[in-house]
């Protein structure tokens, strides 16, 4: 292992190519694919791999992303480690496959990288088509920059496929702010990859003559809602496998993953939550406010799905008062998902800070270091006053 | 000074962003051109796609409704329907309506429905960056086929107006190109002849038309435009499909 510490090479790659470096890696037995920008890029590049021969991949350009999930699934169930990868619109032309391939306990791993839904069309970012398929039975892990796209893509495939799970993963990348800019990667060396990674040996597979089976035949009163309880079931063991998996890998990367991360909340007396690279940019802010002497932190979600409620309030015990910023909104008047769901976990908890929801960065709208110090700002005044909190706050919008 | 031609009043004075050599510009003025000449502005809408004719909203001066990837034909069968008077047209390219929305296509022609459905086939995925598209040529170099598409791994060029033309509900049915000036000329008429289809009220109306695409190709604009005439025209064979007395 100390081996494989060392061996990591630094490159410079945009999230993009991270994300098709690890696919590399990973040498999927088949992708299926339809291209949609900002996620085109990976895609490509790895159909350049299967052209160079660097991988071994079937590789199929469907003629739309309902196909090439429906492909994916396909492959799956046959036997074969299957992926694909979409974002947006895309990802929305998949709904009806995305709850099938967790409903057959299809493990596949598939790369989004996070664009806004149509319409108005856009093709920058927000979180609308992930959190838009947050209930489709998905394990969903989000990543804050290119280096932990490649490392949560390269463990969820390990958590996807554990036979306590076999549950279809998307992990995200935000689109063009990270899947285009381009940083410092430490990549793991290609055999150490493959060895984390493993064989695939789907449980089920078809043309096992001894054994002849139907993959998603029909259920009615009789077991339909077993089978549902049995998924539910699976995404509750998912949380000690993902903590599994990510022992493992920082065993391997010396980078250690998660539910959620805590950024300098030590001594915090007001925070913010949020996920993707939004993280990036507030923990920058976090490190001028800490100089100012302001008593703030961050804790940034990176496994949404399941979602971690004990983390989270873990995460914000001796908190007063917590800003929840979303890059999308459910349209549901009680704010986004991020601040409903979190809000849900804190009833539970001893200590039930007060909450405020900031909905920010929709279509690719800038999140600027201003706008979070603002943000921090309104929190702090939140956590020493007597004000109330439960309000919906836009970050950034024209009034 | 008499005034001979001029810029169509049916498209606004916005400058096109089309890459250089890139005939959509040509085929947006026929376009225009013919709404105008049949006196068709007041009552025309346009259905825009998803590809690089994205914006075609902002080129032609008449209503336009923006669709979601390959549904402009389900799109464009719904305003018709709401609005029979009207005339709809939509604007879609190979990787809008030969890929993801096939679907659409065949079942608005099947049901005859009474729209115009301008096709721009340039044979890869223009707006993503050059990947295979149905329409990709045999032997032709993509971004997912750097290697050239390879029939057996990547199947065949689908024929659009070849799967049309065995459906009733098709009034009218052609392939061109806008290679040459004479063949512009050919083209527009075509157009004419799929809007008359639908002022007639006799059925479904499509033109294909054959289009280079430099900046995917890697060639320059002439030789884009002989790759159409050599190459494309071999595969998609230029001719009327179906016609109308």
């Amino acid at each position: 292992m100390a081996m494989a510490l060392e061996a990591q090479k630094t490159t410079a790659l945009t999230g993009n190519e991270a994300a098709a470096t690890a696919l590399r890696q990973i040498e999927p037995d088949v992708v299926a694919a339809y291209p949609i920008t900002p996620q085109t890029e990976i895609v490509q590049l790895f159909s350049t791999f299967v052209s160079d021969g660097l991988v071994k991949t079937e590789f199929a350009a469907v003629e739309s992303e309902h196909s090439a999930m429906s492909a994916t699934i396909g492959a799956a169930a046959a036997g074969a480690r299957a992926m694909t990868a979409t974002s947006s619109n895309g990802l929305a032309f998949m709904w009806e496959m995305l709850y099938i391939a967790a409903g057959l306990r299809i493990p596949i791993v598939m790369p989004v990288v996070n664009r806004a839904l149509s319409a108005p069309i856009n093709i920058h970012c927000d979180h609308s088509d992930t959190m838009g398929a947050r209930d489709a039975g998905w394990i969903q892990i989000y990543s804050e920059n290119a280096q932990e796209m490649y490392d949560n893509l390269i463990q969820a495939v390990r958590i996807a496929e554990h036979p306590e799970v076999l549950l279809p993963i998307m992990v995200t990348i935000d689109g063009f702010i990270i899947s285009h800019g381009m940083e410092n990667v430490e990549l793991l060396q290609d055999q150490v990859v493959r060895d984390f990674v493993g064989e695939y040996h789907f449980p089920y597979p078809l043309l096992d003559i001894e054994h002849p089976k139907t993959i998603g035949p029909l259920t009615l009163q009789d077991f339909y809602f077993e089978h549902k309880r049995e998924q539910a079931e699976a995404m509750q063991r998912s949380k000690a496998v993902i903590t599994v998996i990510a022992d493992d890998f920082a065993r391997l990367s010396g980078r250690q993953y998660g539910f959620v991360e805590c950024y300098k909340m030590k001594g915090a007396k007001y925070a913010l939550v949020v996920l993707g690279s939004t993280a990036g940019t507030a923990k920058y802010v976090v490190d001028e406010l800490r100089q100012e002497g302001e008593q703030c932190g961050l804790v940034k979600i990176r496994v949404f799905r399941p979602f971690p409620g004990p983390e989270l309030c873990k995460a914000l015990a001796d908190i007063k008062a917590v800003g929840i910023m979303d890059r999308s909104d459910s349209f549901s008047t009680q704010g986004g998902p991020v601040f409903a769901e979190t809000k849900a976990a804190l009833y539970q908890a001893s200590n039930q800070p007060k909450c405020v929801n900031y909905i920010y960065g929709l279509g690719g709208r800038d999140i600027e270091p201003s706008l979070i110090r603002q943000a921090f700002m309104e929190v702090k005044d939140l956590a020493t006053s007597n004000a109330v909190g439960g309000g919906i706050r836009h970050l950034g919008v024209r009034e | 000074m008499k005034q001979v031609t001029g810029r169509p009043t049916a498209l606004t004075d916005k400058p096109f962003h089309y890459c250089p050599g890139c005939t959509h510009g040509i085929i947006h003025r026929l376009v225009a051109e013919a709404l105008e000449e049949d006196n068709l502005r007041g009552k025309a809408i346009g259905i825009a796609s998803v590809g690089c004719s994205v914006f075609a909203y902002d080129y032609f001066n008449c209503d336009m409704q923006q669709a979601a990837h390959g549904r402009a034909p389900a799109v464009a069968t719904g305003i018709k329907r709401a609005w029979p008077d009207s005339f709809v047209f939509t604007y879609q390219g190979d990787g809008d309506l030969a890929s993801i929305g096939i679907a659409e296509t065949i079942h608005a022609a099947s049901r005859g429905e009474n729209i115009t459905v301008i096709f721009v086939n340039n044979s890869v995925y223009g707006m993503t960056g050059g990947q295979m598209a149905p329409t990709t040529l045999v032997g032709q170099k993509s971004t997912t086929t750097p290697s050239g598409r390879d029939a057996t791994l990547h199947g065949y060029p689908l024929p659009v107006c070849e799967m049309l033309q065995v459906l009733p509900g098709v009034a009218y049915l052609a392939r061109v190109s806008v290679s040459s000036p004479a063949k512009i000329r050919a083209a527009k008429r075509a157009i004419k002849r799929a809007f008359a289809a639908q002022l007639r009220g006799i059925g479904f109306g499509l033109v294909e038309i054959l289009s280079s695409c430099p900046t995917n190709w890697h060639l320059d604009p002439v030789k884009a435009l002989e790759f159409v005439d050599n190459q494309m025209a071999a595969q998609f064979p230029l001719q009327v499909f179906r016609d109308f007395e």
